[in-house]
């Protein structure tokens, strides 16, 4: 898990400052043939903005993210899923820390991306706002939610910077086992007992719509992204991901005899493309913009973690304190 | 060898690990730095992976099977020390029972990895590796902590007071305690207690933290004979919730 690039917001182009043309011209050709900018290099200020709010909202997408899944590691039923939830989540966990390093080589520290989510200032894959209300549920999402973030890193891998780059590959790597663990907890419970196979059922019903929002909106209404596909910041659009997100999982779920619950989503055998009901986009505004059954959940457990673990984190800044080097 | 002893010292052990292990695996999001966090989890699943390795001894004595004892029993079926199944706390308090405990496990371990009883050998063997981690993970924090600021060593010290009681209780003897000893299966509670409080100072004399005289404290028993704090069974029960909503069924 959890997010990709897609789903946030971009930079506004008014932004943009004049950058050094000759520089410019240089970075530009750099990305052209391929190679992969590095912390030290220099940047256009639009270019450095973009990916700092890109990975700390991936980052932040990851530690929220762990919220609704970390409900039911102490519920996970017998020791195969609850060892296995377990080292889902803190894989989820591991993936923040890499990527709030990545962002930080970029000139923001941990800390200040901390205090922002707090805030409210910068935001979080959206599909978090939403809640886990049973063990289905946290299946569906080590599944689904997984399966699109991986076609979104996947994607996001070739970027250009080089610190971003390379996280993803890594966060793919553990995101594959991730998938395999989902749909084997989703195939076990879709083959299973009546009340199982309800329980997936429900848990897919009430994910579904969210899911369709995740890769955000339609290209149709996103705009400004040239620069970014141009830069290989983006790399993929918004619609793009979803196709080939429903291409490669939607046979998998109709094959566990499971419903997708939009009546019109077909594959238009003429065009290749996907046709579903459109999301309801505003209900995606207004979620992402606080008004969510989750939001305020989600950011007080988070700020709770943040103030009780305040005195610790003054304790390690303490210039009196002795740190001690492990030796093994 | 007496079965019944073998069991009794099985069920100990993997109670322990387990309990713990869920506690710890509670910290998963809301640790006080992300490091913490994946330490804590990590620590998790290596205990609840221990617990469920002593789980598959004592099935191999005849027990049920491993996801049955650790999901149905009730709490006073639970032999577990009262140290392992408090609430977590403030992070202060979770450090300091990581920190007692732990020094006492590594010590179980190392004396079970020499014992009479070979599959418990073999085990202790293979796993005191990583209880050897999660000593060194809590010792580092301790020293460091331990020795910061006012507010830090204030905290820690008040949880260690708190913990002690019940840190004690872990050396709570069992019925066949004589037996285990006199047949070579471990040196038993009480030496594993001399050895812990050796290692517990050595650590705690290089902070600012300062260890209450042990002879003035009660320890909290009964955990090894089924008897618990009101917090086990709530932990057993949100354990079991899914379990238990079909335990025949495949998850």
């Amino acid at each position: 898990m959890y997010g990709g690039g897609n789903v946030f917001e971009a930079t506004k182009f008014d932004d943009v400052q004049v950058e050094d043309p000759v520089k410019l011209e240089e970075f530009e050709a750099r990305i052209a043939r391929g190679e992969k900018i590095e912390p030290t290099d220099w940047m256009p200020e639009l270019y450095r903005k973009q990916l700092i709010r890109m990975i700390e909202q991936h980052a932040h997408s990851e530690i929220i993210g762990a919220l609704p899944e970390g409900t039911w590691i102490t519920r996970a039923p017998g020791f195969r899923r609850k060892m296995a939830q377990m080292a889902k989540v803190q894989d989820e966990v591991g993936h923040a820390q890499l990527l709030y390093s990545a962002a930080e080589t970029l000139g923001k520290s941990r800390e200040q991306m901390l205090t922002d989510l707090i805030n409210g200032k910068s935001k979080y894959s959206n599909v978090f706002n939403y809640p886990a209300f049973t063990w289905a549920d946290s299946n569906i999402i080590s599944w689904l939610i997984d399966a699109g973030a991986i076609v979104n890193q996947m994607a996001n891998a070739k970027g250009s910077y080089g610190p971003y780059s390379r996280a993803l590959e890594r966060i793919c790597a553990e995101e594959a086992f991730h998938l395999k663990y989902g749909h084997d907890a989703v195939v076990h419970m879709a083959t299973g007992t009546p009340k199982q196979r309800e329980m997936i059922q429900a848990a897919l019903n009430r994910w579904w719509p969210p899911i369709m929002t995740f890769f955000g909106p339609s290209d149709k209404m996103s705009t400004h992204t040239e620069t970014l596909m141009r830069w290989k910041v983006k790399m993929a659009s918004n619609d793009e991901c979803r196709q080939q997100f429903l291409d490669m999982y939607v046979p998998k779920i109709w094959e566990l005899g499971l419903t997708v619950p939009d009546p019109k989503l077909k594959k238009n055998m003429e065009t290749g493309q996907w046709e579903y009901t459109e999301p309801d986009w505003d209900e995606f505004k207004r979620v992402i913009n606080g008004d969510g059954p989750c939001n305020a959940e989600r950011l007080a457990v988070r700020r709770t973690a943040e103030e009780r673990g305040a005195w610790v984190r003054r304790a390690l800044l303490n210039p009196k304190a002795k740190y001690v080097k492990p030796l093994a | 060898m007496n079965e019944l002893a073998i069991k009794d010292l099985l069920y100990k052990l993997a109670d322990d690990q387990l309990i713990l292990g869920h506690r710890n695996s509670e910290w998963t999001g809301f640790g006080p730095i992300l490091e913490e966090d994946i330490a804590f989890s990590s620590m998790a699943q290596d205990k609840i992976g221990h617990s469920l390795a002593f789980y598959t001894l004592l099935q191999e004595l005849g027990e049920a099977d491993p996801d049955t004892v650790a999901f149905t029993r009730n709490a006073n079926q639970f032999h577990n020390s009262q140290l392992v199944e408090l609430p977590n706390g403030e992070y202060d308090f979770s450090l300091i029972r990581h920190f007692l405990y732990d020094n006492a496990e590594i010590i179980r371990f190392e004396m079970l990895s020499q014992s009479s009883y070979e599959p418990i050998a073999k085990v202790a063997t293979k796993l005191k590796g990583e209880v050897k981690y999660h000593v060194l993970h809590a010792n580092t924090w301790i020293k460091n902590l331990g020795s910061s600021t006012e507010e830090a060593i204030l905290r820690l010290q008040s949880s260690l007071n708190e913990a002690l009681p019940y840190a004690l209780g872990m050396f709570e003897k069992s019925k066949y305690e004589q037996e285990l000893v006199d047949t070579g299966v471990y040196a038993g509670e009480e030496a594993v207690k001399a050895e812990w409080l050796k290692r517990i100072s050595a650590v705690i004399e290089k902070t600012d933290l300062k260890l209450p005289d042990l002879a003035t404290i009660e320890p909290k028993f009964g955990g090894r004979y089924g008897e618990h704090t009101e917090h086990l069974q709530p932990l057993l029960d949100e354990m079991a919730e899914v379990f238990k909503i079909d335990p025949t069924a495949e998850w």
